[in-house]
């Protein structure tokens, strides 16, 4: 069925139906005299008919077009695709029916889980207190740089307007610092992408609010100077804002509190892995040090009188962030997963997913130039092939890895580095996994210099080929149109 | 040491250290200053087996009352979710799958993202529609930022009858973000054309009206639809999405962007998310969408294929410039109500809508016929209503729970003249046996 | 990469044709095939009065989205409305598709730009 190509309002018969509902069992009053006729709709809501085996078997072929963690090596850097476990999906089903408003003594196993997790990610990030609610990263990151304002304001320093953000930053990074209202200050990085110290310090002043940082950084590199970095923003006033969208690379290692950060966000979809799900849902908290707890989003979590409680009496709080308490069923997988790893767990995993992007980068150096030469931690950035003559570009290699059976590597990130090429194996690969794919790398080298069209035109079996986006954007059809309207 | 998620086995760590002349793990981390390292294990518990873990979870559900038969809504709804969702939704090829920025590989994710944003756009009568977002809180907040950036104007009037943690959290956005926000007071709980037109002025963006409101009450926008056009302002209607197979839509009513909580369609309860919020717009504010958007094109053969695009308005092409700094959508979510949808299909969802009108009305009569109780507003309602007592709430909602019922909320918690107000919430998925025995309760008491 | 003469040309690679107190401005076949294919366009309102530097318009393609700078002062009197539906356009010809016609309020601010011999010596090291 690698061919089927309809979609599901393609699939729709007049009369057929999916689902079956329990004849009403109330009397029945003309719904007239309920709503009137001005309040009801007169168009058609043009939803498919369609039985269930037709629904079946439409999403079950669609499916086979997708390629997840489950179907093979997802190197894809910056994302942290590590094997999603299978109990923690389990897990999950627990809590389903539990109404998000229900009596605070009926969720006491809700409000415990969710109490430790915060435990538990404040020992890994060694920060003070983690709120749960931020429902993504970006989200998070909103969440701490509404937290970075909150401070200033609480202390009447209203001059502090503006952000220090790396230009090898993500572009999440300056997007989430203006939506929260600041403007942005971009400092040039080190060729290695690390902090200049020197822009660094010509950036700093009383209007600076605080940096974003994340460590290691966009090119897998440790920020070596990092107490140096953390004593000059806070000598100058600012906060400091750590990006958690590396901590693969660090766990049981260092903290972000021992380094000096006062705001983390973390990402429960890439460390804790819990599944990305298609591009969500995901899970952003957001962790402070002591002097900042206060600005934590409504409600708190807190344990008193033995009891868990949601606490909303917390008038320094930026507030609410959502209708609820964020993706709660994330945090249920990503709580399993912190108990089946474990305190030693956690950091083999960061260790283990550090010894394979140092293999990965040192078994491909000798096709594809290393951005950066030198020890990596969880990920590795290559600039192109090594031989420039063949005119083979980063998504050309990219293509053609879709075409062996990979999924392709970030690429044309981080925007600092020409060609990039960020491969992130994470450590639950195995070293059979790793050494089939440096020969694919290696094989995709060869074919660059014997053969470069091949690559310049791959995939060729995947079920769809290269895709025209241009039409897709300068003629946007972003609806299903039935043929005879 | 070997766990089940890392396959290194220590053979496989000398090898893989020795090919790539390494001396040890630790020289990895060389680089790192001495003084901030950890140097201990994390004081977190051990590792657990599988078995150990399974019951550690279930300690902490038998803590919880679990399949309680909720009369409680307020932004969360207890509907019937087709089981063909969960088999749809489980297939790993989905769900372990990442945002499908390579589309040759992702047509799957795609595919139903297109449909998703079909069936959205048919719902609400709108043009298009985003690819989806985290919830209908921050959907709202994203709609409001949207119709500033538009209007470039930075004064909102909110309905003083949206869910209230709706409007906290577009307050939060509004502080920071920068934009002044005035609520509408109600009459009878519904806006009035009068309150409207006396705050509608130059600077005002939008007007944001939820449908049904807070209170369960259908507003009827359309009233004064053109006097917020007048003003060459924006019209922003959150709704309710499965209310949709009865109520007239936003794009009927003429609103400009819609947005709002899909948990009603397919989404199960987990103690608040993850849900899915929505967003939907005019054609002409297309590029003034925030999140990630899939469009219909062709692949070098020619076949119909699907991709993310107007990628340029967002966060890692504009940096700080972008509509939004959101990255991801609601995915998974997105899938299960487009599977709910498909399943419920275009008699289904009128059904399941009809329903829930009668049982809540059935249930409306009932309680307010007990002594105890009367009603509070008078306009049309959809699954939600306000009763007033004279019974304690504490009372109420101790009495329901020996009989595994959940009360709705206590609005006094809300608002402060609305104390002993209870906002009952009734779907298809109750019974009258269940509805019976919850007047009968009520009716008890004292 | 083709350089017209007698066009006036900024470092952000905008030209601009003088025909009497009027300005056309576009962007250049430089910055055309750096950006690569454009599939919108976003134009400045007529009669909006614009400074040196302030943003004319967006010219965004599949990947990129950059701001287009006006480089020097004025009135907008024209826009090139083909290129809202045909972006395209300026990918095929950019020197012959304007995006936006100023009154010039400033023509002193022209001097500052380079001429052609100058601008092709000036990408040549980009």
């Amino acid at each position: 069925m690698r061919n089927y190509d309809k979609l599901i309002f393609e699939l729709s018969r007049p009369g057929r139906r999916g689902y079956s509902l329990p004849p009403l069992d109330v009397e029945m009053e003309d719904i007239n005299n309920l709503i009137p006729e001005n309040l009801q709709r007169k168009t058609d809501n043009r939803l498919p008919e369609v039985s269930e085996n037709d629904i079946m078997r439409h999403y079950v072929n669609i499916s086979n077009k997708n390629y997840g963690v489950d179907t093979g090596f997802y190197p894809l850097g910056s994302c942290t695709m590590k094997y999603n476990p299978k109990i923690n999906e389990d897990m999950a089903t627990f809590f389903q029916t539990l109404h998000p408003l229900q009596d605070e003594n009926t969720v006491q196993g809700a409000l415990k889980l969710m109490y430790e997790l915060s435990e538990f990610l404040a020992e890994i990030t060694g920060m003070a207190k983690v709120s749960l609610t931020p429902f993504a990263g970006a989200h998070g990151e909103l969440a701490g740089m509404m937290i970075m304002k909150a401070y200033h304001e609480k202390h009447k320093d209203f001059k502090r307007t503006k952000v220090i953000v790396p230009d090898s930053a993500h572009g999440t990074n300056p997007a989430s610092a203006a939506i929260a209202g600041f403007d942005i200050v971009e400092i040039k990085s080190n060729e290695d992408g690390t902090v200049n110290l020197e822009a660094l310090k010509a950036a700093l002043n009383d209007e600076i609010a605080g940096i974003m940082l994340t460590n290691p950084n966009t090119l897998g590199i440790f920020e070596k100077d990092i107490l140096e970095i953390t004593r000059l923003v806070h000598e100058a006033g600012g906060l400091l804002y750590y990006d958690g969208a590396n901590l693969n690379a660090i766990m049981g290692e260092v903290r972000p509190g021992d380094m000096g950060f006062d705001i983390i966000h973390l990402n429960l979809h890439k460390t804790f892995s819990t599944p990305h799900g298609g591009g969500g849902p995901g899970s952003g908290p957001v962790g402070v040090r002591k002097h900042l707890v206060e600005f934590l989003p409504k409600p708190h979590i807190e344990f008193k009188d033995n009891k868990y409680i949601l606490n909303c009496d917390c008038p320094d709080s930026i507030g609410r962030l959502g209708n609820f308490y964020g993706n709660f069923g994330v945090l249920v997988r990503a709580y399993t997963y912190i108990l089946t790893m474990g305190k030693v767990g956690l950091k083999h995993a960061s260790r283990m997913a550090v010894l394979n992007a140092n293999y990965l980068e040192t078994k491909l150096k000798d096709d594809y130039l290393l951005a950066i030469d030198g020890i990596c931690k969880h990920e590795c950035v290559f600039s192109g092939l090594n031989d420039k003559s063949t005119g083979v570009t980063a998504l050309d290699v990219a293509k053609g890895l879709l075409e062996f059976g990979y999924h392709a590597p970030t690429i044309y990130f981080p925007l600092i580095v020409d060609q990039a090429i960020m491969i992130e194996p994470t450590e639950t690969e195995s070293l059979e996994t790793l050494n089939e794919f440096v020969s694919i790398m290696k094989k995709i080298a060869q074919i660059a210099k014997e053969d470069p069209e091949y690559l310049k035109h791959a995939p060729y079996s995947t079920p769809v080929r290269r895709l025209d986006e241009a039409k897709a954007a300068r003629n946007p059809i972003l609806k299903y149109e039935e043929p005879h309207e | 040491m070997t766990y089940k998620y890392i396959p290194h086995t220590e053979e496989d760590i000398k090898t893989m250290l020795k090919e790539i002349n390494a001396e040890s793990i630790d020289c990895f981390f060389r680089d790192i200053p001495e003084e901030v390292k950890l140097n201990r294990d994390y004081n977190l518990p051990d590792s657990m087996s599988e078995l150990d873990v399974v019951r550690r979870l279930q300690e902490l559900r038998d803590l919880n009352t679990n399949n309680l038969v909720h009369f409680i809504g307020a932004g969360s709804y207890d509907h019937y979710i087709p089981s063909i969702i969960k088999h749809i939704t489980s297939r790993s090829e989905y769900y372990t799958a990442y945002t499908p920025y390579q589309p040759e590989i992702a047509q799957g994710t795609l595919q139903y993202i297109f449909e998703y944003q079909t069936m959205i756009c048919n719902l609400t009568g709108m043009d298009v529609s985003n690819a989806s977002m985290y919830d209908g809180a921050t959907s709202c907040a994203e709609a409001i930022m949207m119709a500033t950036s538009i209007t470039r104007r930075n004064k909102v009037l909110v309905s003083s009858t949206m869910h209230p943690h709706t409007i906290e959290t577009i307050k939060t956005y509004g502080h920071y973000n920068g934009f002044d926000v005035v609520l509408l007071n109600h009459q009878d709980g519904l806006v009035t054309e009068d309150e409207l037109v006396k705050q509608l002025n130059s600077e005002v963006a939008c007007v944001v009206i939820s449908n049904p409101n807070f209170f369960g009450l259908i507003e009827n926008p359309e009233t004064y639809v053109q006097k917020i056009h007048d003003n060459k302002s924006l019209l922003i209607m959150m709704v309710n999405p499965l209310s949709l197979g009865i109520l007239k839509t936003p794009g009927e009513i003429g609103a400009d962007i819609v947005c709002g909580e899909a948990q009603s369609l397919g989404i199960p309860l987990s103690f608040g998310g993850p849900y899915l919020g929505f967003l939907c717009t005019k054609k002409d504010y297309v590029r003034k969408m925030p999140g990630r958007i899939c469009g219909q094109t062709t692949d070098v053969d020619g076949r119909r294929a699907f991709v993310l695009t107007l990628q340029a308005r967002e966060q890692h092409i504009r940096r700080e410039k972008a509509n939004s700094n959101i990255c991801s959508n609601q995915s998974l979510m997105a899938l299960m109500t487009t599977v709910y949808l498909a399943t419920m299909g275009k008699e289904g969802l009128k059904e399941v809508c009809l329903q829930n009108i009668q049982k809540a009305h059935y249930a409306y009569k009932k309680i307010t016929a007990l002594p105890n109780f009367e009603p509070v507003f008078t306009s049309p309602f959809f699954n939600e209503f306000v009763v007033k007592t004279n019974v304690d709430y504490e009372v109420i909602k101790e009495a329901l729970l020996k009989e595994n019922m959940m009360a709705g909320v206590h609005l006094g918690i809300y608002y402060e003249e609305l104390k002993n107000h209870i906002l009952f919430c009734v779907t298809e998925k109750r019974t009258k046996a269940e509805i019976d025995r919850l007047v009968q309760v009520l009716g008890g008491l004292k | 990469m083709k350089v017209l003469e007698g066009l006036y040309y900024s470092k952000e690679h905008e030209w601009v044709r003088v025909e009497g107190n009027k300005a056309y401005i576009g962007i250049t076949d430089f910055a055309t095939h750096s950006l690569g294919d454009i599939v919108y366009v976003e134009l400045p309102e007529l009669d909006a009065e614009l400074a040196k530097n302030d943003v004319l318009g967006v010219v965004e393609s599949v990947k990129a989205a950059s701001d287009v700078y006006t480089p020097v002062s004025g009135v907008v009197v024209e826009v090139n409305e083909a290129l809202a539906d045909q972006p395209e356009l300026l990918n095929e010809d950019p020197y012959t598709n304007y995006l936006a016609v100023l009154e010039l309020t400033n023509e002193s601010e022209l001097e500052e730009l380079m001429n052609s011999t100058e601008y092709e010596a000036f990408c040549e090291n980009q």
